[in-house]
């Protein structure tokens, strides 16, 4: 299946913006984030197809997946 | 105060009272800077500082801002930007909030900070600075950590709350409280050179929806630290949200962040 990847801020370095990419169907979000070396700790808000999503959500031909670190200093 | 309300007419300068002027009649009439600005903006009349707000400020909003109580949790890189642009808006009643002192390390990015102050408390800093801007402006200082026990006693009678934090667990009390005292909060975090910033309305789960996948510790900030740059662009977008809040204008970043990425100057709005 296509899977539509788009990351932000500085999950952005040394990987990507945005890329469609082949995965086997109902792959997890958490498989994606691993695959992509994002530490687990870092990954902050998951947006599936514009809606909240887990790490463990599924995902079908087709998703977009957006991917956002944490960010908390100030 | 027919007297005083005649004084100012003849001192005004097409509708604006000189700050020389506003001092003289409080020294007159026995009130303090604070009382005479009310005095002034209730006559209809504006005090000088504020001319160039008169465009998008009328003297009304003028006056509501004056009247307008802010608590600034945070005192740091976002937080002195925040106390500053608030205090020189003409936000009357400012908290602010922060247990710690200057570090030489704060010198990259907290406008607040300088060579002479370390080791002095944020929070005093804060009250001199902002009284040699706007010496109207009344500013509480509390040297202390925000926190779920002594959190509402901080907050007390504030119309609004701007989220200066350092830290995620201390942002999700911060939100908590807020949220059983009705009161609206403006969020905003940075790390390197990313920012996010939104607005929390009573009722909303906004911000626990933003750090729904935390599970301890420090977010990105922890790897790529703070710059100069990036406190100001986050702290000047929670200004602006601050200021729409009390004056219930505009569109604010409501159940909407705005992500930011200066490396790319990307802007983002991501639905929440």
């Amino acid at each position: 299946m296509k899977v539509t990847v788009k990351l932000f801020a500085s999950f952005q370095a040394g990987r990507f913006n945005l890329e469609i990419r082949d995965y086997p169907d109902q792959t997890p979000i958490i498989s994606i984030v691993q695959e992509l070396n994002i530490p687990e700790g870092e990954v902050g808000i998951l947006l599936l197809n514009a809606v909240h999503a887990d790490l463990n959500q599924p995902l079908t031909d087709g998703d977009v997946l957006a991917i956002f670190p944490l960010v908390g200093g100030g | 105060m027919f007297l005083l309300q005649a004084f100012l007419k003849e001192k005004a300068v097409d509708g604006l009272i000189p700050w020389q002027q506003q001092q003289a009649a409080a020294e007159k009439f026995q009130l303090t800077v604070s009382e005479m600005e009310t005095v002034i903006l209730q006559a209809g009349l504006l005090p000088a500082r504020y001319q160039r707000n008169q465009q998008m400020i009328s003297t009304a909003q003028q006056l509501q801002l004056f009247q307008s109580k802010v608590a600034v949790v945070g005192c740091g890189g976002l937080g002195g930007y925040i106390l500053e642009e608030l205090a020189r808006l003409g936000v009357g009643q400012i908290v602010a909030i922060d247990p710690d002192v200057f570090e030489e390390h704060n010198l990259n990015r907290q406008l607040l900070s300088t060579i002479k102050l370390l080791g002095t408390a944020k929070t005093d800093a804060a009250v001199q600075r902002l009284a040699e801007i706007n010496p109207a402006v009344k500013v509480s200082p509390v040297k202390a950590s925000f926190g779920k026990e002594n959190g509402r006693d901080m907050l007390g009678e504030v119309d609004l709350v701007v989220d200066a934090v350092d830290n995620i667990p201390t942002r999700l009390d911060l939100v908590e409280i807020c949220r059983q005292m009705n009161i609206p909060l403006v969020h905003g975090a940075i790390a390197g050179w990313y920012g996010q910033v939104v607005t929390v309305y009573p009722g909303e789960d906004t911000l626990q929806k933003l750090y729904a996948n935390w599970s301890g510790g420090k977010g990105i900030e922890a790897k790529l630290g703070n710059p100069s740059f990036t406190p100001a662009v986050a702290a000047s977008l929670q200004v602006a949200e601050a200021c729409k809040v009390l004056l219930g204008q505009g569109q604010s970043l409501r159940k909407r962040m705005l992500s930011v990425n200066l490396l790319n100057m990307q802007f983002d709005e991501i639905p929440l």
